[in-house]
């Protein structure tokens, strides 16, 4: 019975993980936005942080790029993934580009940025690849392309990584839709497959993946990490400037800080609210061109288009990597170079020592954030079982919420209140923080394939006399061994590549792989830089392994689990 | 005698609005026919029974078998065996592990085992206990699921749709398998088909339900 | 009466985290307590270099004293900073998460303003007495005096460093620098202010090419301010469309230039370290052809300080770190241009005669001038127009893309 007590009240326990830090957290960040900061004798309530902000002569670019590089890289992973779904879905190329694409997800953001930048820049691999042969550069151009002013670097390290996340988002959705038949149908009448796809799949699929094409778009708009490598400086997106005001020398900017944090919540409000604007024209339009008896026949460019941006993102992030690992080996490497003098294990005996505690301390955090999500999740998912109660639309917005809400916005105010109750050092408030984030991934990549198991098993187990933790233990739990392997895998991925929450509430004390690479990233020294993030990547990419070989072992014999 | 399964005054309701209403006695080795059009209600009975409705439906009246009542019992303590169209073998397990897992408790490793290999040999898949059930054939599937809901000892026996997967000759062979094994333990068993044949080949009590007849 | 004696109990309470505090002038008493404590260091972690020589520090007071050093590698020491006011907000004043920062100027200035810094505790350490207090601006940081307050452990000046495959021959002072970039564009940059090293790039256009330099010393006001700084906006203006990428993008730092005349995208940069160069030709990180040059007029310096906040739980263990900074051992291999090639903070004629020839014997590398051709040090403005001057730069040429 108290057992029976103990799983009711696991949904509601998820619930207060997963926001009470991002409700306290934003509590924590309206004081000092609006004055009150008692540390440096300032009494609030005041509006001067919100004066100071927007006599920041930076403010209006500042604002431009973060909307304008949200909604772009937003736009751009969607219509790619929507291209290549549409012109490939259930043909050799798609299931390529699957497999090309879906380990992607787990490579850290930062990683990634940063393989893309040494690969795009003047000076980069590419050029040196094609230099001096190609191009008769004896030396790089003089071409801004990363940190450009207009975020387009920025907006395709973005995209690389978030087609990827969006596809698979896609594919979990297309699982439900009875797509093969709908087109085969809109086909039958005559569509192209674009058009058919467009008009009869895609408004059934986005309305699934609309929650996490909010996310890429508020991500988008407030990362930090992937600004700080690839965005434009002159002036920064405004949640570097955040972070800048909040590491300020002269303390009372911290309250500029909180300011700035309140009104980049209320910009991405209002991107949102821009963004479900358009989904409503898009659709409208849509509505419009389906009436037209407009059938896309000729739409094989498109088709191209979408091959051409998927394989562009698996080959910036992959290329990024294998630049990144070059460097992780390279002695001196001067422009135009195509390869580096080979420095043997030099960078990676140097950096052994303090790679070796940060793969301890990003394990440690790791590991215990996600055994907690995984148990949370699973008592959630058991208890809607048992009580029958799904969750719906609503509880749907519960989940995302804590991505939805900029790391910017409360993060700071959190790392107060942790303080207050004392408990602000080690790494417990760091396994609470990352909780709250990978949390929301685990549930979404266990959900679905949770709830379809064909719940008739368990009617068969009971029948035979089994009881509910029975039928948990013994039937659904093995049998759904491999997406709970891969949602432990995610969540362990989304807990490598946390920066701010590491470095905020960990109060440096906690030094993960992520927190060392970007650390770094300032310094501009590549081999380091390399070393750190080919550490990272394998760290993050090292349980989907796992994931993948544990059931292919265990189950090497049960051909019904490999469907 | 309050022998055989029970169903007095039942009435299932979905969110307050009538379903499905019953009231009958199966006796052992007796097998109720249940026919009617999808939705009608026919595998929201057999739930009612197994004591796994969903939420929104409820029941009143009550199921009594072999004269205990068992409305209010815990699924897993009913003992009423279900086959489904399926055969819901769990795949994760093999052959034999899926008879263990229906066997009840009790009795030392040897004595399981010979009971799982009696059973396999009774249906004639003896030496099948370590295959993996997904390289078994439809027919064989059917009779390990069979074996395995009789080797749990139900008191009452209850068949959702549980020939509709198999062809003809297979049908025939499989609800002769089914109905001379519950003859013969003297199991009440109540048959939701929308297959004329199978009932014709019960040869027993049949109703059907129609919309709205709640 | 009862109220006085809560009075009294109150005070004495107060007063106890004070009293627990270890005394600088008992170093006894200081080893005794730091054994066995962890001391967080927060430094900065972009320079492998630094990285490396934090970790050899860290296991040398581990082998004498048993302290354990943490390197909590900062992107920014503001980071260090705001953790310790955070903490102070949240009342936290005991136990603290940082032990140690490598710090100066505004920096040290604001911790200092506001009470956060634990000490007087610097000149009581045992190897205060080979700091060359008379020739080193180690008592006073920007002008701000340290009273004790942070500990110096390195000598910066600055140089710029010059790839001679490209540009040859030095430059001797800003206008050249100017008109040189003019001639080449694109092939000159300096880290972007805020960032330390590029807000004093600006401080040495200030002082080369102005006529008064005694008014950057005092803190700066309104009516000095435009007709001091408005020949260093005019000197930008003109440089700044001949600088790499026209100068709407800018290397985050110091090291990232580095990258950047390896990359062959510059050849010519900023650093505020004589070795700095010699150390990176020996660690690969730049071309074997780059020398360094210092402006006729002088550049200026600035010594690098630990500081230890006023709430570490670990004072003693910093102490001895700090201290162990300053000893013969330790400047004599930060100096080593082939480990970090930092200038000493010691006074050679106070030395121990055996620690003196290791010093003279030092190869301080290819690049690296000697302490002749290093010239005439010029002292720091006051902090306030580091921060004013930033500031008007992130105005000016920060936010105009």
């Amino acid at each position: 019975m108290a057992q029976a007590g103990l799983l009711r009240a696991l949904p509601a326990l998820t619930l207060v993980a997963m926001l009470g830090p991002v409700a306290a957290g934003l509590a924590g960040t309206l004081l000092p936005a609006f004055g009150h900061m008692p540390a440096i004798g300032a009494h609030g309530p005041s509006l001067a942080p919100f004066a100071a902000v927007l006599a920041w002569p930076g403010l209006g670019a500042a604002v431009w790029t973060s909307v304008f590089t949200g909604l772009l890289a937003t736009a751009v992973s969607l219509g790619a993934v929507v291209l290549i779904t549409a012109g490939w879905w259930g043909t050799r190329p798609f299931r390529w580009l699957e497999r090309a694409l879906s380990p992607l997800l787990a490579v850290p953001h930062a990683a990634a940025a940063f393989g893309l930048a040494f690969l795009i820049a003047p000076s980069g691999w590419l050029a040196r690849l094609a230099s001096p042969g190609l191009t008769g550069w004896e030396r790089p151009p003089d071409w801004l392309i990363v940190n450009d002013p207009w975020g387009l670097s920025l907006v395709a390290g973005l995209a690389a990584k978030e087609v990827p996340f969006l596809l698979l988002m896609t594919l979990a959705a297309l699982a439900q839709a009875d797509v093969a038949r709908s087109l085969r149908v809109a086909q039958a009448l005559g569509h192209g497959r674009i058009a058919a796809w467009l008009f009869c799949v895609f408004p059934r699929v986005y309305a699934q993946i609309r929650l996490a094409v909010f996310v890429v778009l508020v991500f988008g708009m407030t990362v930090v990490d992937v600004a700080l490598i690839l965005g434009p400086s002159t002036p920064p997106p405004l949640s570097v400037q955040i972070l800048r005001w909040m590491g300020d020398p002269d303390l009372s900017q911290r309250m500029t800080a909180a300011a700035g944090a309140l009104m980049q919540l209320a910009l991405v409000l209002g991107a949102l609210a821009v963004w479900i604007a358009l989904e409503r024209l898009v659709a409208r339009a849509g509505r419009a061109w389906i009436a037209s008896g407009w059938r896309g026949r000729g739409d094989g460019v498109a088709r191209v288009a979408g091959l051409l941006l998927g394989a562009g993102s698996a080959l910036a992030v992959l290329g990024g990597l294998a630049t990144l690992a070059l460097w992780s080996f390279a002695g001196y490497w001067g422009f135009p170079d195509p390869l580096p003098a080979f420095a043997g294990s030099k960078n990676w005996m140097r950096h052994g020592p303090g790679l070796r505690d940060a793969a301890a301390d990003t394990t440690l955090v790791a590991g215990i954030a996600v055994a907690l999500a995984v148990i949370l999740v699973l008592g959630c998912l058991e208890a809607e079982h048992r009580t029958g109660r799904r969750l719906h639309a609503r509880g749907m917005w519960l989940v995302y919420l804590p991505l939805l809400v900029p790391q910017t916005a409360f993060l700071p105010g959190l790392q107060t209140l942790l303080l207050q109750i004392g408990a602000d050092t080690g790494v417990v408030p760091v396994i609470a923080a990352h909780l709250v984030f990978v949390l929301p991934y685990v549930f979404l990549s266990l959900g679905d394939p949770w709830r379809a198991w064909d719940a008739r098993h368990a009617g068969v187990a009971v029948a035979l006399g089994a009881g509910p933790g029975a039928v948990f233990w013994r039937v659904r739990l093995p049998m759904l061994l491999r997406p709970v392997l891969t949602a432990a895998a995610v969540g362990f991925a989304v807990s490598v590549g946390q920066y701010l929450p590491t470095l905020l509430i960990g109060g440096g004390r906690v030094a993960t792989l992520t927190t060392e690479a970007v650390a770094l990233a300032a310094g501009g020294d590549r081999r380091a830089i390399g070393v750190h993030a080919i550490a990272q990547t394998a760290a993050a990419l090292l349980p989907f392994a796992v994931a993948l070989a544990v059931p292919a072992i265990l189950w090497r014999n049960r051909r019904g689990l490999h469907g | 005698m309050a022998e055989g399964l029970k169903m007095d005054q039942l009435k299932i309701t979905r969110d307050g609005a009538p379903l499905v209403a019953i009231d009958r006695v199966i006796p052992p080795g007796r097998v109720l026919t249940v026919m009617g059009p999808s939705g009608v209600g026919k595998s929201t009975l057999l739930a009612a029974i197994t004591g796994t409705l969903a939420p929104g439906f409820a029941c009143t009246g009550r199921i009594i078998l072999n004269g205990r009542d068992i409305t209010a019992a815990p699924p897993h303590s009913r003992r009423v065996g279900i086959l489904f169209q399926d055969d819901l073998l769990f795949p994760h397990l093999s052959v034999g592990e899926n008879l263990a897992f229906g066997l009840r408790g009790g009795g030392d490793r040897t004595a399981r085992r010979s009971r799982i290999d009696a059973a396999l040999a009774e249906v004639g898949l003896a030496g099948f206990a370590d295959r993996d059930p997904a390289t078994l054939s439809g027919g064989q599937k059917a009779r390990v699921a069979l074996m395995r809901m009789l080797l749990s000892d139900p008191a009452a026996l209850l068949l959702d749709e549980a020939f509709s997967g198999l062809d003809a000759d297979r049908r025939a062979r499989m609800r002769k398998l089914v109905f001379d094994r519950a003859r013969a333990r003297g199991l009440p068993v109540l048959m939701v088909t929308h297959d004329r044949d199978d009932a014709d080949a019960a040869g027993d009590d049949v109703i059907e339900l129609r919309p709205g007849a709640g | 009466m009862i109220r006085s004696m809560l009075l009294t109990a109150g005070l004495a309470l107060a007063a106890l985290p004070a009293l627990a505090d270890p005394d600088p002038a008992d170093w006894d008493a200081v080893l005794e307590e730091a054994q066995g404590q962890t001391v967080f260091w927060h430094a900065w972690g972009g320079s492998t270099p630094t990285n490396d020589f934090i970790a050899w520090a860290g296991r040398r007071v581990a082998e004498d004293h048993g302290v354990t050093v943490e390197h909590v590698k900062l992107t920014d020491t503001a980071d260090a900073v705001t953790r310790v006011l955070s903490e102070k907000q949240a009342g936290r004043d005991t136990g603290g998460a940082v032990d140690l920062i490598w710090i100066n100027g505004p920096n040290f200035a604001a911790m200092k303003d506001a009470g956060l810094l634990f000490g007087p505790f610097a000149e009581q350490l045992p190897n205060w007495r080979y700091v060359d207090v008379d020739g080193k601006t180690v008592r006073t940081d920007f002008t701000v005096p340290t009273a004790g307050y942070e500990s110096p452990w390195a000598m910066a000046q600055v140089v710029f460093m010059h790839d001679t495959a490209d540009l040859p021959d030095r430059l001797g002072s800003m206008a050249a620098i100017r008109d040189w970039a003019a001639a080449n564009p694109g092939r000159f940059t300096y880290p972007q202010p805020p960032d330390f090293l590029g807000v004093t790039f600006l401080k040495q256009v200030l002082l080369d090419i102005t006529a008064d330099a005694a008014v950057l010393a005092q803190p700066v006001d309104d009516a000095n301010y435009d007709r001091a700084v408005d020949p260093l906006w005019a000197y930008l203006d003109s440089l700044t469309p001949a600088l790499w990428r026209d100068g709407r993008a800018y290397p985050a730092n110091g090291p990232a230039q580095l990258q950047l005349i390896t990359d062959d995208e510059i050849d010519l940069a900023i650093s505020f370290s004589p070795g700095e160069a010699s150390t990176a030709i020996e660690t690969g990180q730049l071309p074997p052809t780059v020398r360094t040059f210092v402006l006729d007029r002088g550049t200026l310096g600035n010594a690098s300080f630990v500081a230890i906040p006023y709430n570490s739980g670990a004072k003693a263990g910093a102490m001895v770190l700090a201290d162990f900074l300053l000893s013969p051992e330790a400047q004599l291999r930060a100096q080593d241009p082939a480990i970090l090639g930092y200038g000493t903070v010691l006074d050679m004629d106070a030395l121990p005669a055996a620690d003196r020839e290791a010093f003279a014997a030092l190869d301080l590398g290819v690049a690296t001038l000697s302490p002749a051709e290093l010239g005439q040090v010029l002292p720091e403005p006051h902090p306030s127009w580091m921060t004013r001057i930033a500031a008007d730069w992130q105005r000016r040429y920060g936010t105009g893309q």
